[in-house]
Parts: C-alpha cells; structure tokens; sequence
C-alpha cells in the first residue's frame, strides 16, 4: 500500500489573492473547472468523502432556474474544530471557494450554515461578506452569499437536516434519492461543501491539480486539515500530507503513553496500539473528518465509549427506529454488561443490533455507531467488561 | 403517470413498471407484501420506521422501500436473512420502547404494531425494556393520547398537517426524548386540536384511541330507571359492516337497527330525521340571507357556510374567527336530534326528560366534543348524552355477542325515524350542498331540480375543492328577486381544503352564496370515529354505497319528509319560528390559534 511519510503542509492558511484566482476563473467554463476538480482527486473533507468535482458535475448537470452552493460550517463532530480556524483566518478563501463552485454549477446563490456555536464569529464573517459580494458585483458576476446560523443539533450537519434546517423546519434528513444535486434548497438543485472542501477547491485552481496530486496518496490525494486532542502535549490544528500512518502520526503528536487513537470522531474508529503500524490516514485506510483523539493508558475506554453513546442517544434526530431505540440499547446494555445485569455475551447481541444500525438507519449518523462500537468493544473488550 | 419504464427484478422476478414507482408499489405488483408502519396511502412518505427496509444488490444499506423509487437494473430481496434479520431488530426495539401491555390495550387486535410483532415472532425481551411511564392525556373529550403506545411514526403528525393544516400535533425534543406533542406540551383540550380523530384514524397502535363511553352507554341501557334512546348517523350504515365481517361498501342499515335493539335501546331512531330537518332550516336561512342581501340591501354574512361538522366548526373558531358570521346558526342534526329527544320526543311518549339517556352513533370523535359544548342544552338537560363511535358500536355489537352477519334487517322506530335519500347523503362530501339544493330549487320554482334522477352530480366525487353553480329561472312570484341568479356554491372535505377556500373568502376572491364544508377527506364517511384503515379506496366504496342508499330510498327531498311536515305542524311552527330558534338554533365563540 502507498505510503507517505508524516510531512507539514500549508495551502489552507496560506494568503493568496482570491480576487485574482476568482478572476482567472471567471475566464473558463464550468465544464473545465470541473475537470480540474475530478482531474484532482478531491474528495470532501466533511466526512462522507464524496468526489467533490463528481458532486459539482451532476449539480451542473441539471436544468434549473435557480442552483444553490452552501457551506457546511456546522463542524458538530466531536474533537472536530478545524473549520473554525478557517472561518476565523481566512474566510475569503472560503467565499472565493464558493465562488468557484458557484461558476462551476452556475448558481448565483450561496449560504454558509454556520454552527449556532460559532455565532461570535458572524459580525467579522458579515462585514467581509460585504465588501465580498460588492466585489462580485463589480465583476458583474452574479452570485452572492448570506449566513444562515444553526441552532445546536449535530445532525444538522448532515446535509438534508441542514436543508430542512434552512427552510425554517424541524432538522430531519430527508429520504435519499432525491440527492441534493438534485433536490436541495427549496427544492432546487444544491452543492453542499465543507467549508476545508471549498478552500482547498480554491487552492486547486491558484496551483493547478498537477501540483495538489504531488501531496498524498492515490485514493487520497492533497492534505487535510487535523484537530488534535487528547493526550497529546501539542493539540491544536496541524494541515498534513494525506497517506501517513498511525504510528508516524503517534510519534509525532502522543504522549509516549498513547494505547488508542480514535480517528474521526465519534462517528468515527478507534484504532488500539497494535494497528498503528498497519493503518493509514486516508480513504484507504482510515478517512477522518479531521478529528484525532488521542488516548493515553490512564483511560478507560468503558468511559470513552460510553461518552460517544450517550452524545448519540441525545444527538439522534429521533426520527428513525434503528437509530434512535438503538443508541439507547446499545448505551442501556454496555451499561447493564459492566453492572453484571446482563451476561458478557450480550455484547455480541448489542454488535449484531449495532449492524443493524449500520444498514438499516435512514442517514449517515445512525449508520456510523457501529464504528466507534465495534472498535472499541472488539479491541477493548475486557475494559467493557470488567 | 409517466411513460418511461424502469426494468427490475424483485425476488429474481423480472418485473417492469413506470419511473417514479416505488420498491414497495413494484413489489405490491407481484404480490409480495413488504410490511410497513410509517407508511399511509393518505399521506407523504416518512420512510422513517424502516420496517419495510429491502436488500439491493450492490447497495451498502438496505433502502426503504417506501421511499425509494425503482431504477433501471435494480435487484431487490424482499425477505433475504439480512432483511429478515434487520426487520427483526427493529420490530424488537420499537417493542423495548413500547407498553406491550396487549391484552389491557384498547387497540387489541386491531393494531399493526401487535401484527408485526406476531408475524415475526419476536423473541422474550431481547432488548432492555425502555418504556417511560408517562401520564395519558384524557383532557379531550373526543382523543386519548397515551405517550407510552407511541411508535413515533409521525403519521398523526402528517396527518394533522398535511390532511388538516392544523398542527395541533408536532414533533419535539431529538434522540431518546423525541416525543409528538402539543404546543408548549399543553392538554388536548386546550390547542387547537378540532377533534376531528383523523390521526386516531391513522395511529397504527394504542397511542391515539378516541375516549370511550362504551361502559357509560351499557350501565346506562341496563338501569331501568333510564329510557334509552339512540340515533345512528348517515355515514354509520356505510362503514360499520367493515367492523363485523362484511366488505367495504356494504350496507348494513337494518342489520344494525336490528343489533341495536337486540343490544337493548328502548327505541332506535335516525338523525337521518333531522338531517332531513337541518335542510328545512338551513335552506330557509340561505333564503332569508339571500333576502336580505338582493332585496333589502342589508349587509349579511355571505357566504353562508354549513354546520353540521363539530371539528370544522372548532377549527373556524380557532383560525378564522372572523368568519363566524358565515356559519349557518343550525346546529349540526346530531344536536337537533338530542333537544327535540327530550323535548317533543318525551311529550310524545309521555317520558320525564330526566330519565330519558340520548345516544349517538357517529363516524365522529369530534361529536363527543360537541355534545358537551354549554350552548347544547337546550332542553333543559345534555341534549346528547353520550356519543359512540363507528367502532364502538361494533365493538359493543360484539360484546353483546350479536352474530350480525346473520341478523334480519329491522326498520327504525317512529317517530324521529323516517328519513329521504336527502339525509342519508349528509355522509359524502358534497352531501349536504345537494339535499339542500334539491330542496331548495324546488321551493323556489316549484320544479325539480333539473339534473337526471335528482342526482346533483357535480356536487359530488372527492375533489378537495368543488364549485358549482345553479341557474334559478322560472321562479314563484314570493320569490321573484331570484329570477335569473345563478346561484353559486362550492365545496370543501378535509381541513387543508377549507383552509384554503376560507383564505380566498377573507380575501375577498370567492364570490359563492353558500358553502359546505366537512372537516375530514370525503366528509363522514371518512371520520375519525370510522373504521381503520380508511383510505381513497376504502373512501370511494363508502360514498358509492351511500349514494346507491339514496337512490333506493322511496323519498328523496327532505322536504317530503312526513315526519319533517308533522313536526312543523304540531311543534316548531315554521322553519326559523320562535321554538327552531331556542331548539336548533346556535353560536360560536372565537379561540386562540394555537
Ligand atoms: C450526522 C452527520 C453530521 C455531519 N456533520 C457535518 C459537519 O458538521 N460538517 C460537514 O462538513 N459535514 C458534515 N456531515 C457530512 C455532510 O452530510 C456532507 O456529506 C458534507 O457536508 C459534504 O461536504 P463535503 O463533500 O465537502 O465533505 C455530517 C454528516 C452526518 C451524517
Ligand atoms: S439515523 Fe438517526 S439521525 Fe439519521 S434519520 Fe435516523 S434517527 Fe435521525
């Protein structure tokens, strides 16, 4: 498998002219911005990691009089809080990202779906959006972009409940198909990008994808933005190479003591000591949203599991049964496994239910309990116990 | 329907049907049945309780088959071992949330949840019981709302908003606290619930139940001290077959006034009666307003709007208060039924009031709502005592151990027992517009009405909005001022609809004389108190089965009720007369929009 080696990178936060590269921009068609984007590589960094230059194709694809872009600045998952630091440093890269798209898929709309959390930064956000859509004026390019703020419901994320959530409903996700390329906002076709996605769109059209494919691997090409937390001795936000392993990414960033990682978020792995060696960062290992947890030999998993359950037992929409009953047996029953009330073999009960889950909930959140429990409990499983 | 076909195959069966078709449409076709709950033919797909998951060939996730549309190439598994499997668990979780408390549940055996759960065989307690106790709402008089029987299908929900647009219902609170709820989780009693029970119609288990006066109504028949009345409303006779083993669209009005008193009602009369009655006097109140707009110029609410439906009537006074005006002053025949009960009634028969018990039988919850309301007590006393539905009156044939299938057909007692085609068509939307139109037309002229076998067809069908107008020519000379007036009328069934027509009268954009509205879709026949499942289908028979009643009834305009001529004669004088006016006559109040 192709490997890289832990190495810093620096496209996000770097300063560029985004009124220059948007200008540039503006010269192609939509059809060979595209191509740049699939010829890339880039894949979407919120967590699902769709083809992006795929996504803006079939929004482009389809006849509508109205196409939207919007921002998925929700950035819920926990140990996630790269997207903050973008929209704080360098929001014009991500406006300009839009933009982009916007040309792409020939919206003329765009929104950005901030998190409730993040509300401080909306006055800075509104008066560079102003003097933004007053440049796009001036280049007699019609797009311009408005914030829209959350109300504090993880699932908002997802991009349906995100949609629901604009149109002033209750945040649910909506059967799919109809995709939001489709049937987005309002009904209209819709692109929906994290906020890392469209910056790095950007950086793809300032450097060109020959020059971004250099950094990572074949399945994950370019750099991604990591939040670091845990037992490190420096968390924080670090942009790296795509295609790393677990234990050079140890090496560098644990506390000499770490046992377990949990990489991409709640929703996402957990990977023990003995895999760090065999598992790479990236979509053909382990993808990640950006989220790396780290765990020293002072924790309990039992504790870290049962977090992850109880914030999706309150988080879960609620609206499906797999999902929302099953969130709470599965946190009912490890608790009842460590209490002696039910027998260690209820364990197995509790991951054939978790499979379950996986495939029968109706969006992406009920879908992925199974990964932070079945990691945890098949590599930890005397802790849950005992 | 569009023309394009899509090929699948389901179960290895190839199969080909239109674009836009859905997994569980296609399977239908073949005759597999995939089980569903959240799923109602009466409303938009959830796709929310996942029962009704499929597996695809080379999908990660098993779709739902309700929600997913067909596409080319598809190859569905309608009962491999992982749907199996997944069905299981997921019938096994909603049951760990839910009080299975079966044989104490009202819903016994008449609920989906129960069916699946026999169906799959669901194992002891695979799963930690999870049910919270929470406390029923019995505030209604018309809707118990049992928390802990909740499979959060959101059907009540879809059905409050998208059928009714009264949201009454909602979703609150995510994850494990998501719940259906009022505003700021208020009593039934106190939202702007109208009572119309058309969630309870569609609650696949025991969470919304109509309250229930079945013990009420025996403790009242076996006490010899009571004379117990009972009238059956029009759209009863088209439904309650469904109940007790007949098909849809069966009528069975003799075999029911045979099990009625069989049951032990001292006498079995009709609203039908009074049905014929509400014609008389809301005919002559469109006549009189119609006066006194062309002739006299005097400002009168107009449209006129009918009355007979108690949750359309609630639902004006929560959203459109200032329309009251507009509702005719009849109260609806069940409640004109109750004053004259226990006031000419009980003259008649030489019967004190007080003893006297009247029970309705309606294809409504929002009549028990009704007969408690202050204005209806006319005679001194409740003019209706108790309201029973469709379904309990079934349920208590049962009880009584009736074999109703085999029962003779028996005729009602006299008198407030004779009735005309007129009345029994109260039970379609449309219903009441023709009885009044068949009357009212030839009051004025003298003639029939001008339409083949006095069927009023464009009055009828299940259009959610109908308009119609009537050329009135040829006139009496006391009514010379309608010479030439086309007479405009239209017609609402559901809420949403008369939601919407209301919005065009405040606006000013409806020009129609006299509306009809019925709160719930196709009018009584599909009320909330009627047998479950009702749906289009199940509607349409009923109404074909109520039309075929009037056309085999030897009368068919209220006004060639004997019965209706006699009570004018020796009680009530004239329609509007002194005595209609203390007896069938009524107000409404405004209430709050929440
Ligand atoms: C429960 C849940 C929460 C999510 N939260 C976020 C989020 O906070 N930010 C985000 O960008 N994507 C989130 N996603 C992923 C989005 O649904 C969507 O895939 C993403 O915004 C697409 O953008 P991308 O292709 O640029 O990654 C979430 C998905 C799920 C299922
Ligand atoms: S999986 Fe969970 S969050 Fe997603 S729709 Fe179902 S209940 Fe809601």
């Amino acid at each position: 498998m192709e490997k890289k080696l832990l190495k810093k990178v620096d496209l996000i936060f770097e300063k560029c002219n985004c009124l220059n590269i948007i200008d540039k921009v503006l010269q192609r068609s939509g059809d060979d911005i595209i191509l740049d984007i699939i010829d890339s590589g880039l894949k979407g960094r919120g967590g699902a990691g769709f083809p992006t230059g795929l996504k803006w194709k079939f929004a482009k694809n389809e006849e509508a009089d109205q196409k939207y872009i919007v921002c998925n600045a929700d950035e819920g998952e926990p140990g996630t809080f790269k997207d903050r630091e973008i929209l704080d440093r360098v929001p014009e890269k991500i406006f300009a990202g839009m933009a982009v798209c916007a040309k792409a898929i020939e919206a003329t709309k765009g929104y950005i779906y901030l998190r409730g959390e993040y509300n401080f930064l909306l006055p800075a956000l509104n008066e560079k959006l102003t003097v933004f859509n007053q440049a796009m004026k001036d280049r007699k390019f019609e797009f311009s972009i408005e914030m829209r703020s959350g109300s504090g419901a993880y699932v908002c994320g997802e991009e349906t409940a995100l949609l629901e959530s604009m149109e002033g409903k209750r945040g649910e996700p909506r059967n799919k198909p109809p995709f939001p390329v489709a049937q987005g906002y309002l009904g209209k076709p819709t692109s929906i990008n994290n906020v890392e996605t469209l910056v790095f769109a950007l950086a793809i059209m300032n450097i060109g994808p020959e020059k971004f494919k250099e950094f990572g691997t074949m399945d994950s090409r370019g750099s991604k933005v990591f939040s670091i937390s845990g037992d490190t001795p420096k968390g924080g936000i670090y942009e790296l190479e795509l295609g790393m392993t677990i234990e050079d990414f140890v090496n560098e960033f644990g506390d000499g003591d770490t046992k377990a990682i949990q990489v991409g978020g709640a929703s996402g792995f957990c990977v023990p000591r003995k895999h760090f060696k065999d598992t790479i960062i990236g979509f053909e290992g382990i993808p990640t949203g950006g989220s790396m947890m780290l765990f020293n030999s002072s924790r309990s998993m039992y504790n870290v599991l049962q977090d992850y359950l109880e914030f999706f037992e309150e988080e879960s929409c609620g609206q499906c049964t797999p999902c929302r009953v099953g969130c709470q047996q599965l946190l009912k029953g490890i608790l009842a496994v460590k209490r002696g009330e039910k027998p260690p073999a209820y364990l197995e009960e509790l991951k054939k239910l978790s499979q379950t889950m996986k495939i029968a909930s109706k969006c992406g959140l009920g879908q992925s309990v199974a990964n932070p429990f079945n990691s945890i409990v098949n590599n930890f499983r005397e802790e849950i116990i005992y | 329907m569009s023309k394009y076909k899509v090929n699948l195959k389901i179960n290895n069966i190839p199969i080909s049907v239109d674009e836009g078709t859905t997994i569980l449409q296609a399977a239908k076709m073949l005759n597999f049945n995939i089980p569903t709950l959240c799923n109602h033919p009466d409303l938009c797909v959830a796709g929310n309780c996942r029962v009704c998951v499929v597996e695809q060939k080379g999908s990660r996730t098993l779709p739902a088959a309700c929600a997913v549309p067909v596409s080319e190439g598809m190859e569905i598994q309608t009962n491999s071992m992982q749907v199996r499997a997944a069905r299981k668990h997921i019938i096994e979780l909603l049951l760990s949330e839910h009080n299975s408390d079966c044989t104490k549940c009202y819903k016994n055996g008449n609920c989906e949840l129960q069916d699946l759960a026999n169906e799959y065989r669901t194992s002891n307690n695979l799963f930690i019981d999870l049910m919270k106790s929470t406390k029923m709402d019995i505030s209604s008089p018309s809707i118990v709302k049992d928390d802990t029987k909740c499979i959060r299908c959101q059907r009540c929900v879809r059905t409050c908003a998208e059928l009714q647009n009264v949201n009454a219902l909602a979703v609150v609170n995510k994850g494990h606290l998501m719940k259906i709820s009022t505003f700021l989780n208020k009593p039934l009693n106190e939202v702007v619930c109208t009572n119309c029970g058309q969630c309870v119609n569609r609650c696949p288990t025991g969470a919304l139940v109509e309250k229930n006066y079945i013990d009420e109504v025996w403790s009242a028949i076996y006490n010899p001290e009571k004379f117990v009345v009972v009238q059956t409303a029009p759209a009863v006779r088209a439904a309650l077959g469904e109940n007790l083993g007949f098909d849809i669209g069966t009528r069975v009005t003799g075999k029911m006034v045979s099990a009625l008193k069989r049951m032990g009602f001292d006498k079995v009369l009709d609203t039908d009666f009074t049905a014929d009655l509400t014609i008389m006097e809301e005919g002559t109140e469109l006549l009189t307003r119609l006066k006194k707009a062309l002739v006299d110029g005097e400002k009168v609410a107009l449209p006129m709007m009918t009355s007979c439906s108690p949750g359309w009537i609630k639902f004006q006074e929560h959203l459109f208060p200032e329309l009251l005006e507009n509702l005719s002053t009849c109260k609806s025949p069940q409640q004109m039924f109750g004053a004259l009960a226990k006031t000419y009634y009980a003259e008649k028969i030489n019967k004190n009031p007080q003893e006297m018990v009247v029970v309705s039988v309606m294809p409504c919850t929002a009549k028990k709502f009704e007969c408690d309301r202050p204005e209806m007590r006319s005679s001194g006393y409740k003019d209706v005592d108790y309201v029973l539905t469709t379904r309990e009156l079934g349920m208590m044939i049962k009880q009584a151990g009736i074999d109703f299938t085999k029962l003779e057909e028996e005729k009602y007692d006299s008198v407030l027992g004779e009735s005309t085609g007129a009345a029994v068509i109260f039970g379609a939307t449309g219903g009441v517009m023709e009885a009044a139109i068949r009357t009212a037309y030839e009051i004025v002229t003298g003639r029939e009405i001008p339409f083949v076998n006095l069927n009023v067809t464009p009055v009828r069908g299940m259009e959610g909005i109908k308009a119609a107008s009537v050329k009135i020519k040829d006139v009496k000379p006391e009514w010379a001022f309608l010479e030439g007036v086309e007479l405009n009328v239209a017609i609402a069934h559901g809420l949403v609809n008369a939601k919407q027509l209301m919005t065009q009268v405040k606006e000013g954009k409806a020009n129609y004389h006299f509306i009809e509205v019925m709160a719930c879709p196709g009018g009584c026949l599909g009320g909330g108190g009627q047998p479950i499942p009702t749906n289009m289908e199940i509607r349409k028979k009923r109404a074909e089965a109520i039309y075929q009643e009037d056309e085999n009834m030897y009368l068919r305009k209220s006004h060639e009720n004997p019965e209706v001529n006699d009570i004018y004669k020796e009680f009530l004088g004239e329609p509007l007369g002194h005595k209609s006016h203390d007896l069938l006559h009524t107000h409404y109040k405004a209430r709050k929009r929440y």
